[in-house]
């Protein structure tokens, strides 16, 4: 039956992890998302789940259980943050290299140095050329919901690529909600067998797994990889729709908020976008024309949907919660910056940086960028376009 | 003393702590803090020079040791002291290097650099404090938990079989192993005496309350509990076989000198090999 309980960002995610019961998961602590794995271990421990549970003595080891565990045919997962994905780097590329639909729960969090361990999207951010599908989730229940379907688009037979399912650490793995948990044989259902395709443990076919791969036909091999996330945005289309369906909260690669007749907006992802949203309808009152574009979907890259959705803005602000040294803007702004370069009538667009380390993003932050926004939609010019939001100078 | 001037008297250990960072984070009976007192009566006693002395730990309840001693120190990330501590001895020779840090760190995720630096003999000093568990996470099961204590990640007791740090050290190529408890104060400070003036990898293990999660979720008690069962179930037996030194759940704990012994450390080797190869052509390094 479906149910409301009040649980935190980890424990949602726990949560769906006992009603999907993969085969295996393996995973090592770290805050901010120690406790998905402590309660998985507690209901192993209970006997709610059957799957194995491993605590191997790294992230890089944990990938890597995962990595052998896929490629036996299991339906594995992990947990992780900062650190422990920066520490994973290698094995993120080789999971996806094989087409191991692996899933990953990953608690976004700074990272060193200097050591912090609040929330920003460093770690993500830093792995979004491994080859993985990457969700990201403004709340519980999105994390909730983003972690359940993840299964339905890495599985996919046209896609087998693994995914990772963000949530913003402390802000949204530390905040109790009260979330809609749906039917464990509901959910059971809707997730579905996994059916790997190239199981190892399937002893009639004897191949091997990752060999070496030249100048003859890496290339190629790269090629299809590439094709398998090219080939997920219609999967997550779907499954989106149906999970909305069978769920009532249906999902697309991004949502729009006020978005009708504006004529400015805010994009930002995760649970800095519910904040917005309490900025975007004070400003409303105000009669502002401003709207906001959650990304949902970062990898693969909704380009032309969200072009089609800002091109007749006058002024969009993306923000992001990391920064690219060095780069033009930071990531989220330059794909959208670069999605929307195609079209003769766009917007001006210019980025900021917020909330590193967890530095706190407040309604009259969002304001201030809005103000910003009026002054570049007013005079058609931008001052800078690049800066940073809460920051002592 | 008149008791105004105890309240006047500075702490002891002032000189060698950068007072503005305490009060420190430590719990009330966690026993890291004993393991820090008896280094900085080692230090006062070894007379070492001061700007000589570094320190490096990883991250945990332990790494935090690197941020209160007010000596050149370096808070590294998890699993990475050993390496760093490699690092630094190499680049300038005349450094006494300390890597003080947690079980987790030094065994667990960092447990291949252990080896590696011990087989090599680098001349660096490991003080581990092992409270049998990843202590700033939360508690969950490490590589050191004894078989069948509870752990956040073992809810019902452990079922996998731990390292014992004395043998992996002595198997591994450590010139001075040591391990005591955080009761045994004078002992430890008198150990870490001896390996700061002892070229080669050394490894002080120092057994130590974790008050907050390993005790209480175990119900074992407070500190003082813990501290009763050191005194209980300790044995000094120096020179004891490392194979024989495994730590059972509230077992008994084999403490003692266990190995001390000479080997030409890395640079030592290096220094030696070059010249055999290079002749005078070598410049001896770190001489
Ligand atoms: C790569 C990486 N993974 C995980 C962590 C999270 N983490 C911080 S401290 C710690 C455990 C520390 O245990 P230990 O070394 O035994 O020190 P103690 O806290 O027990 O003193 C962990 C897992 C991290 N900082 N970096
Ligand atoms: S959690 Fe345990 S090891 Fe950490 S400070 Fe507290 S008692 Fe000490
Ligand atoms: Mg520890």
């Amino acid at each position: 039956m479906s149910t409301l309980k009040t649980l935190n960002g980890n424990q949602t995610i726990a949560e769906a992890v006992r009603q999907i019961d993969p085969d295996v998961l393996a995973a090592y602590p770290i805050t901010p998302s120690t406790a998905i794995v402590e309660t998985i271990a507690k209901f192993k421990a209970d006997g709610l789940i059957t799957g194995e549970f491993v605590c191997p003595e790294s992230e890089h080891s944990a990938m890597s259980v995962c990595i052998g565990s896929a490629s036996a045919g299991g339906r594995v997962m992990t947990a992780t943050a900062s650190q422990g994905l920066a520490l994973m780097w290698e094995m993120l590329y080789i999971a996806a290299g094989l087409r191991l639909p692996i899933i990953a729960a990953i608690v976004n969090r700074s990272l060193s140095a200097p050591i912090n361990i609040h929330g920003d999207h460093s770690d993500t951010m830093g792995a979004r050329d491994a080859g993985w599908i990457q969700i990201y989730s403004e709340n519980c229940q999105e994390a909730y919901d983003n972690f359940i379907q993840a299964f339905r688009i890495a599985e996919h037979l046209d896609v087998r690529t693994p995914t990772l399912v963000g949530l913003d650490g402390f802000i949204i793995s530390h905040s109790m909600e009260v979330i809609q948990v749906e039917d464990d044989q509901i959910v059971k259902e809707f997730v579905g067998e996994y059916q790997p395709v190239y199981p190892l443990l399937d002893t009639s076919r004897k191949f091997t797994v990752g060999p070496i791969d030249f100048t003859d036909y890496y290339f190629e091999h790269k090629r299809n990889q590439i094709e398998g996330i090219e080939n997920a945005p219609p999967v997550i289309e779907q499954v989106g729709k149906e999970f909305g369906e069978k769920f009532g909260r249906a999902y697309g690669f991004f949502e729009e908020y006020r978005m009708d007749d504006a004529e400015t907006c805010i994009v930002v992802m995760s649970s800095a976008a519910g904040t917005c949203k309490d900025a975007i309808d004070e400003l409303r009152e105000e009669g502002k024309r401003i709207g906001l574009l959650k990304p949902r979907v970062f990898r693969p890259f909704p380009d032309k949907k969200i072009a089609e959705a800002l091109k007749n803005m006058n002024a969009v602000a993306v923000l992001d919660r990391c920064s690219s040294p060095g780069a033009f803007g930071a990531p989220l702004f330059t794909e959208i910056r670069n999605a929307l370069y195609d079209y003769d009538q766009r917007p001006k667009v210019v980025n900021y940086v917020y909330g590193l380390g967890g530095r706190d993003i407040r309604v009259e932050h969002f304001k201030e960028v809005a103000e910003e926004l009026d002054k570049i939609a007013g005079t058609g010019k931008v001052e800078k376009i690049y800066s940073y939001v809460n920051l002592r100078e | 003393m008149k008791k105004e001037d105890r309240l006047e008297s500075k702490n002891p250990m002032e000189g060698f702590l950068r007072m503005d960072r305490i009060p420190h984070i430590w719990c009330p009976g966690c026993g890291i803090g004993t393991v820090v007192t008896s280094f900085t009566e080692a230090l006062k006693k070894s007379k070492l020079d001061l700007d000589k002395v570094a320190v490096v730990s990883g991250i945990g309840c332990t790494g935090r040791v690197a941020g209160y001693v007010k000596l050149d120190s370096f808070h590294t990330t998890h699993g990475r002291a050993v390496p760093f501590a490699t690092g630094l001895k190499l680049a300038n020779p005349d450094l006494k290097v300390v890597v003080f840090s947690g079980d987790g760190d030094i065994f667990g995720i960092g447990g291949n650099h252990f080896i590696h630096a011990a087989r090599r003999n680098m001349d660096i000093l490991i003080i581990c404090v092992n409270n049998f568990n990843y202590a700033m996470t939360g508690g969950q099961v490490a590589a050191t938990t004894p078989m069948e204590a509870n752990a956040s990640t073992a809810p019902y007791g452990n079922f996998e079989f731990a390292f014992s740090l004395p043998y992996l050290a002595e198997a591994a190529g450590a010139t001075y192993v040591a391990r005591w408890t955080s009761l045994h104060l004078r002992r430890v400070t008198k150990s870490i005496q001896e390996a700061l003036a002892k070229p080669g990898f050394s490894l002080i293990e120092v057994i130590t309350p974790c008050v907050t999660l390993y005790a209480r979720r175990n119900r074992l008690g407070d500190g003082l509990n813990l501290l009763k069962y050191y005194y209980d179930k300790s044995v000094i037996e120096h020179g004891a076989d490392t194979r024989t030194l495994d730590i059972s759940y509230q077992g008994k704990l084999v403490v003692g000198k266990f190995v001390d012994k000479e080997k030409p450390t890395f640079l030592d080797r290096m220094n030696e090999h070059m010249t055999k190869i290079l002749g005078d052509k070598y410049v001896k390094y770190g001489e």
